[in-house]
């Protein structure tokens, strides 16, 4: 009984941190809509700089003031990077912002490895509050009591702020209708950096709170954002107080899920995150939110087969890569092999996005249910390689119609956060249930067939793959099913009042879309030996996205050239510079603000742009001034 | 005479709010009927019923000799039911004859068969969709992407889109809605020639009372969720309780003088 009741403690203390990251991550998407993915960046550079601070200002008061400056600078941090930013391209598609973010995130990992060295670092306890006390005779740390309080008290200090200022007034308001605001004349740009600075603060200042509790490391970024996004979720996008009780339902769900259900703790979580979205979308205290009316287009041009240049075109880049091996390495071969798996990861997620207009956050579960599909089969009844190759897709599709029946009763926001929760669910099942997965081990062993064994062979292999999807899925996205998910895009409402079922259609796509993602899985289980837990994790997913989103996905097949520079680079990168993340997420940012519709979306404005300079003005400009080319 | 359509008191409301009470009626086929009636007097609600949109709380909906009510508009479309809206609800990422092209292709072959995964969209119902579009005069725009068309256009290929599941029952909320003056009229022209050749009974919504006397065979007027008038043009245009509805404010100035 004892245990129980300081374990409830504990967990009441370990919701202050994780509300605090919350209600700011929840702040900042209510009002710019803007999925942060940088909070948790913020977060553990709040750490880092406090850790700093607090061992220089070893008194209770210096605690506390290390723990405000750090938060400060952090915000200023923050509100710079939305000034130089995030402000150029909060008119691009939205998921461009989440892209922008996670480049910050990279950036942000590296930086902090160049000025506080790569060893995790033990802060000072809190001066004056380092004691103990009795808590039904089990010690209780004082500080937990601290944390305890605080997180009410941040609660009423921002419901204050937001309930009893105009600056709070004019943040609601943003919330329900931001155009509305800015149609009252509100400059929303400060707006916007106000907020992105408070929620910044409050990630800061959330992680300079668990120096005393833990160590201060690298992981803290993407272990922390993971959660908050639960949290924020199962509370209700844009929602504090929601931020509040889910910050302490997950807290104790994760305190008495390693007491009792050890094995399953992992799942836990995202089985509850999953099961709010499913019953109540906008979560526990959230408001259903309303569809920002300045949606972003996402084509350059209207859609066509490929011109007779373009299948030339196709056919001189297949050749090329046919030739590849005769001029690479069995190094540069096996990169080539890790591109074209990627080009078939990123075709399948580029054909649920930009046709049906669904943007997954969890493609990797796709990805690495193939690949753990093959694997275990391989392992437990020993079948080729061929075999493999068919049953990975397979499982990966089977697990999709059942995950996809859920997924497709939501969307926009809430279909990313329902994808990214089954991920999560395979990932921690992968990762827990080491008897059969292996775990944090992995499967190893997983070998070619002979035939496929050489590096070259395997290439070919995988080059044969790659073109067959792209050009499936191309067939795919002119066939009249294509098109019918391309309406149920465009407007569900016409496309109800001639005769097209949105779930039906979008489950088959889901479906589809996991099967393509297997067979890059199952390709890469093969080229590697091996599958390990990291093919299912966030950072995977992220993979996809990033593909997707610098090819363009207002185009059909702009993620071949994303994949292509971005699996080139990043793997160039990893193996040539001591700080590839800063430099890849420097690029993303670049890349992100020079090309807002993906290079190959950007390309295609400029060349339009070219067409307008010869001599079709109108038509050119009405398209640019769509694509928001012109602005 | 065999109605169409057929409602018996519909009733719909949101929250407590009234929004469409007890209203029944009836489209013979090559009928246009007009509802009217001020803003927030439940039309839309109607419409949205009618087309399966929302679900009605109480009522019956028949078209076509079938029970309706509470289906879904996937299902509503497949018995025969074009619809348009206020607000224009084309596929803009698609050019113009693909948005009827693909209105075509479902109502021929529905979107789940073999075909509509191997096959080709912009191959299929080609010289149909071009019809529909001479029919309507977009037939120069065929090849434009939906998203550089004005808004007249939109509206027009709406009326296109609505005729491609062949449909005995044209639903048409404020088709001339954001048209100019004179495009307003020929839309108008060509839906009731459509209706008389082709049998199709025809209701829809209208601000401008000019197109309603002149294209409505019938009329029937909505205020506050309820009907408060129904018939002829000119009996309509007659009747003292919509003249209070549309010209409450000069009765109560008659009053005060």
């Amino acid at each position: 009984m004892e245990l129980y009741v300081v374990q409830f403690l504990t967990g009441l203390a370990n919701a202050a941190s994780l509300f605090l990251v919350a209600s700011g991550l929840s702040l900042i998407f209510g009002v710019t809509r803007i999925v942060n993915f940088a909070h948790g960046a913020f977060y553990m550079l709040g750490a880092y700089i406090a850790y700093s601070l607090t061992i220089r200002w070893q008194t209770p008061l210096g605690f506390w003031l290390a723990l405000l400056v750090a938060a400060t600078a952090v915000a200023v941090v923050g509100a710079l990077l939305e000034i130089l930013l995030l402000r150029r391209i909060y008119h691009a598609p939205e998921l461009l912002q989440l892209l922008a973010t996670f480049g910050v995130t990279l950036i942000v990992e590296d930086a902090v490895r160049l000025l506080w060295g790569p060893e995790d670092l033990v802060g000072p306890r809190a001066a004056g509050l380092s004691g103990a006390v009795s808590v039904l005779g089990r010690p209780m740390p004082v500080y937990d009591f601290v944390l305890i309080l605080l997180g009410p008290a941040v609660l009423g200090l921002l419901w204050l702020l937001l309930h009893r200022s105009r600056w709070g007034l004019l943040v609601r308001a943003a919330t329900q209708d931001r155009d509305m605001v800015s149609a009252l004349g509100v400059n929303q740009k400060w707006l916007f950096t106000g907020v992105f600075a408070l929620g910044v603060f409050l990630a800061a200042f959330g992680g300079g709170l668990q120096i005393p509790r833990d160590a201060v490391s690298h992981f803290m970024d993407l272990s922390i954002i993971t959660e908050v996004f639960v949290v924020v979720v199962i509370g209700g996008l844009g929602s504090i107080g929601g931020a509040f009780l889910a910050a302490v339902i997950v807290s104790e769900l994760n305190a008495f899920g390693i007491l009792i259900l050890p094995s399953i703790s992992l799942v836990l979580m995202f089985l509850i995150m999953a099961a709010v979205l499913v019953l109540r979308p906008w979560g526990l205290l959230g408001k259903p939110l309303s569809r920002a009316r300045s949606m972003a287009t996402r084509e350059a041009a209207a859609w066509k087969p490929l011109s007779p240049a373009g299948r030339s075109a196709a056919l001189a880049a297949t050749i090329g890569a046919l030739c590849l091996p005769f001029m690479l390495g069995d190094y540069g071969v096996g990169v080539a092999s890790e591109v074209m798996i990627a080009i078939i990861f990123a075709i399948s997620l580029q054909f649920l996005m930009s046709v049906g207009g669904l943007d997954s956050f969890g493609h990797a579960a796709a990805l690495g249910l193939g690949a753990y599909g093959a694997a275990l089969s391989v392992q437990h009844f020993g079948v080729s390689m061929e075999a493999a190759i068919v049953i990975g897709p397979l499982v990966s599709a089977a697990m999709a119609v059942v995950a996809g029946w859920f997924c497709v009763r939501l969307s926009n926001i809430y279909f990313a956060m329902l994808t990214l929760a089954y991920a999560q669910i395979v990932w921690s099942v992968a990762f827990q249930w080491v008897d059969v997965t292996g775990g944090d081990n992995g499967i190893v062993g997983v070998w070619p067939s002979d035939w496929a064994s050489s590096p070259a062979a395997f290439y070919w292999l995988t080059l044969a793959a790659a073109v067959a999807v792209v050009a499936l899925v191309r067939h795919l996205t002119f066939s009249p099913f294509g098109y019918a998910l391309r309406a149920l895009r465009d407007s569900p409402t016409r496309s109800a009042t001639i005769g097209i079922s949105r779930q039906t259609i979008q489950h088959i796509a889901f479906v589809i879309s996991a099967f393509l993602a297997g067979l890059a899985g199952v390709l890469f289980a093969f080229l590697k030996g091996s599958v390990f837990p990291d093919t299912l994790s966030i950072a995977s997913s992220v993979d996809g996205l990033i593909m997707v989103l610098l090819g363009g996905f207002g185009t059909v097949s702009g993620s071949v050239i994303g994949a292509i520079v971005y699996k080139v680079s990043s793997i160039w990168l990893m193996s040539n510079t001591d700080f590839p993340r800063l430099i890849l997420g420097s690029l993303i940012a670049l890349l992100v603000v020079a090309f807002p519709q993906g290079i190959v979306g950007t390309l295609q404005i400029w060349m339009m742009r070219s067409r307008l300079f010869a001599g079709r003005p109108q038509e050119g400009t009405a398209r640019l001034a769509e694509t928001g080319g012109l602005s | 005479m065999t109605a169409l359509l057929e409602v018996r008191n519909l009733s719909k409301s949101y929250q407590g709010v009234k929004a469409v009470q007890g209203v029944s009626l009836q489209v013979a086929p090559g009928e246009l009927l007009a509802m009217i009636g001020p803003n927030g007097a439940g039309k839309s609600s109607c419409f949205n019923m009618l087309s399966g949109q929302i679900r009605p709380d109480s009522g019956r909906i028949h078209i076509n000799g079938s029970e309706t009510t509470g289906l879904s508009p996937e299902r509503i479309f497949r018995l025969g039911v074009g619809r348009t809206f206020q607000v224009a609800e084309t596929c803009l990422s698609m050019t113009v004859r693909e948005n009827v092209q693909l209105a075509l292709q479902s109502w021929s072959t529905g979107l789940l068969t073999l075909r509509a995964f191997t096959g080709r969209l912009d191959r299929n119902f080609r010289p149909q969709a071009d019809a529909l579009l001479a029919l309507i005069g977009l037939d120069d725009e065929a090849d434009r992407s939906c998203r550089e068309l004005p808004y007249g256009d939109i509206k027009r290929l709406e009326l296109a889109i609505a005729l491609a599941g062949d449909p005995k029952l044209l639903l048409m909320d404020e088709p001339a809605a954001g048209m100019a003056m004179k495009e307003r009229i020929l839309l108008m022209q060509l839906t009731s020639r459509i209706a008389r050749e082709r049998q199709l009974a025809v209701l829809f919504t209208e601000h401008d009372m000019d197109i309603v006397f002149e294209h409505a065979d019938r009329v029937i007027v909505l205020n506050r969720g309820q009907l408060i008038a129904e018939g002829s043009p000119q009996s309509v245009r007659a009747d003292p309780a919509v003249q209070a509805v549309y010209l409450g404010s000069g009765a109560l100035y008659a009053q005060g003088h």
